[in-house]
């Protein structure tokens, strides 16, 4: 599979020339591949949302290159915008961004400004929609009698709807009640396998990262410090904890486990493998007894 | 980037210039702006220049800031000073003839002397601004005003109107920086396109700008009520402003320098 974004020597400082000049990320080499599912993780201030912004030309380098479907993205700073379309980024917080009379028309806003005909945009907004779980008596609605849960969602389906190749989410379920996350990011899950769209997600919550992540990226101190499978990294307990992040509770479990002479592998971190591999200690044990 | 602007935003320090008693800082800012207009040739902008950029230093304002926070009102004063040079017309010959447009020495002098000044105004209010925290400065207002409270004016509702609306500049200012990333991310067109083009896409920006000022405004009104805000009526103080006499001495100083800006006006009237 070829990479559909590819960073090389990618620096980015804030304010730079001034006193109060901040390198925010530090010559990152890394490339994502198409199709994949990768978490973001790193503690507050390590860069995380600096890098993403990169990834569809809201920031641009100070230094280093970006290469997005094998084209160099500021060769031409003119053609930025077909950029924009290719990857989709959510911000933080992204209700705030919503803005029409209804959600309908919110939704459109993507779409139409990609000069897409009416039929087209129509079809994609309800395709957003639904994949988002919005209903037909909500998109009627104004996006500002909205819950704050819903007009997340309402403006996730605005970037959706205008299907670009990569999606990015910086932290989309921050500040959603435990049932909210889960259908949040299970919607962009059951999204990016049916529509093979490459997703890379940000967030805070291990638990989110190991159940929904095929791979994952972790930044510390402005520098990828890992780059690798969720179970790789997740093996790597000692280090991340070091780094002020954590691990899955039943990574925890087991790492405890392995501590007290259990022998159970160190790589679990969900739920699911872990009552498999419970199970199979179990099984193996008592075959043995036999 | 709209982030440059740093008109209304406070930079904590301990200079001289941050010390000075706020009510000193805004009379003598007030005194500096008309000077500048009075201010009639060279000599006169080029000693209030040196005064400016003394203060900076002594207040440890790194100038790059000003140069940053100038950049985005760039084409305000360059829309003067063109205007200026195109349309003051002198006596003599033009310096310089194009169709309709004629240049005269007059009006490059005249062009100069505009520019200078505009810079110098916002440069030196804005050192107001940096060096006086909005707290001391909504006081000094409120203290320069209390006179008028006497015809039932409400100087303390206006001197806190006035705070608020300086102390949410940057908010709003780092508030559209994100709306606007954040429609480019869906493909809004900022910055091409004929002008009624561009006074549309701004639409996608300022409501949600307006939706989110006005809930700003309501938190704050809350906070305020509950921390039992009633306005100004029987409200003490616990930093009482009082002038010293360092305020005094620069007040002195201030006052020697701005009658030698305005008496260059006198020595250099041929120029
Ligand atoms: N607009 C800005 N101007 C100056 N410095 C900035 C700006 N935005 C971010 N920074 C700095 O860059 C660094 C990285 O910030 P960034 O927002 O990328 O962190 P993050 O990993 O997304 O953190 P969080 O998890 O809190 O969202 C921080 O040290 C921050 O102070
Ligand atoms: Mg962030």
């Amino acid at each position: 599979m070829a990479a559909i974004i590819r960073a090389e020597n990618l620096t980015h400082i804030y304010g730079q020339g001034m006193p109060d000049a901040a390198t925010a990320i530090e010559n990152l080499n890394f490339e994502i591949e198409e199709g994949e599912f990768v978490g973001l993780i790193g503690s507050t201030g390590s860069g995380k949302s600096t890098l993403i912004n990169h990834f569809n030309g809201i920031l641009k380098p100070t230094t280093g290159k970006l290469y997005v479907d094998g084209q160099d993205m500021w060769a031409d700073p003119k053609q930025i915008r077909k950029f924009r379309f290719l990857v989709g980024l959510v911000f933080q917080y992204p209700e705030y961004q919503l803005f029409e009379e209804t959600v309908e028309k919110d939704i459109a806003y993507g779409p139409t400004n990609m000069g897409l005909s009416p039929q087209e945009i129509a079809q994609r907004v309800q395709q957003a929609a639904q994949l988002c779980e919005i209903d037909s008596e909500m998109l009627k609605k104004s996006p500002f009698e909205l819950s704050g849960g819903q007009k997340r969602r309402v403006a996730i389906a605005g970037v959706i709807a205008m299907r670009p190749r990569v999606l990015v989410l910086d932290e989309p379920a921050a500040g959603l009640d435990p049932e909210g996350r889960d259908n949040i990011l299970s919607q962009i899950k059951a999204y990016h396998k049916e529509t093979k769209t490459t997703v890379v997600l940000v967030s805070h919550s291990m638990e989110d990262i190991a159940k929904y992540a095929d791979k994952v990226i972790v930044m510390n101190q402005s520098k990828i410090a890992m780059y690798d499978t969720t179970e790789k990294i997740f093996a790597r307990a000692q280090e991340l904890l070091q780094m002020g992040l954590s691990v899955p509770q039943v990574t925890k479990i087991f790492l405890k486990l392995r501590e007290l002479g259990i022998d159970v592998p160190t790589d679990v971190y969900t739920i699911p493998y872990a009552v498999k591999t419970i199970l199979a200690a179990k099984a193996a044990k008592e075959g043995g007894k036999v | 980037m709209i982030r440059d602007i740093t008109i209304g935003q406070h930079f904590p320090g301990n200079s001289l210039v941050h010390r000075l008693d706020p009510r000193m800082k805004i009379i003598l800012t007030m005194g500096y702006i008309v000077l500048l207009f009075l201010a009639a040739n060279p000599g006169g902008l080029v000693l209030a220049t040196v005064l400016l950029g003394i203060l900076y230093r002594v207040a440890k304002i790194p100038l790059k800031l000003i140069v940053k926070s100038l950049k985005p009102i760039l084409p305000i004063i360059l829309f003067t000073v063109v205007l200026n040079l195109f349309f003051i017309t002198g006596q003599g010959s033009p310096l310089f003839e194009m169709g309709f447009i004629k240049v005269y020495i007059e009006g490059v002098r005249y062009a100069v002397l505009m520019g200078v000044r505009i810079v110098l105004l916002i440069a030196g209010t804005s050192l107001l601004t940096y060096t006086t925290s909005p707290i001391s400065l909504t006081d000094a207002i409120e203290r320069l005003l209390s006179p008028l409270a006497k015809l039932h004016c409400p100087v303390h509702e206006l001197a806190m109107v006035m705070t608020i609306a300086l102390r949410f500049i940057p908010t709003l200012i780092e508030e559209t920086d994100k709306i606007m990333n954040a429609q480019k991310a869906r493909g809004a067109q900022l910055d091409s396109g004929t002008l009624q083009q561009r006074m549309k896409a701004m639409v996608p920006i300022l409501i949600p700008l307006f939706v989110s000022a006005f809930r700003r405004a309501d938190e704050l009104a809350m906070a305020m009520e509950c921390r039992c805000y009633r306005g100004g009526e029987g409200r003490t103080r616990l930093k009482q402003l009082r002038l010293t006499s360092t305020d005094w001495a620069s007040f002195g100083v201030c006052m020697v320098i701005f009658a030698g800006i305005w008496a260059t006006n006198l020595l250099f009237t041929g120029l």
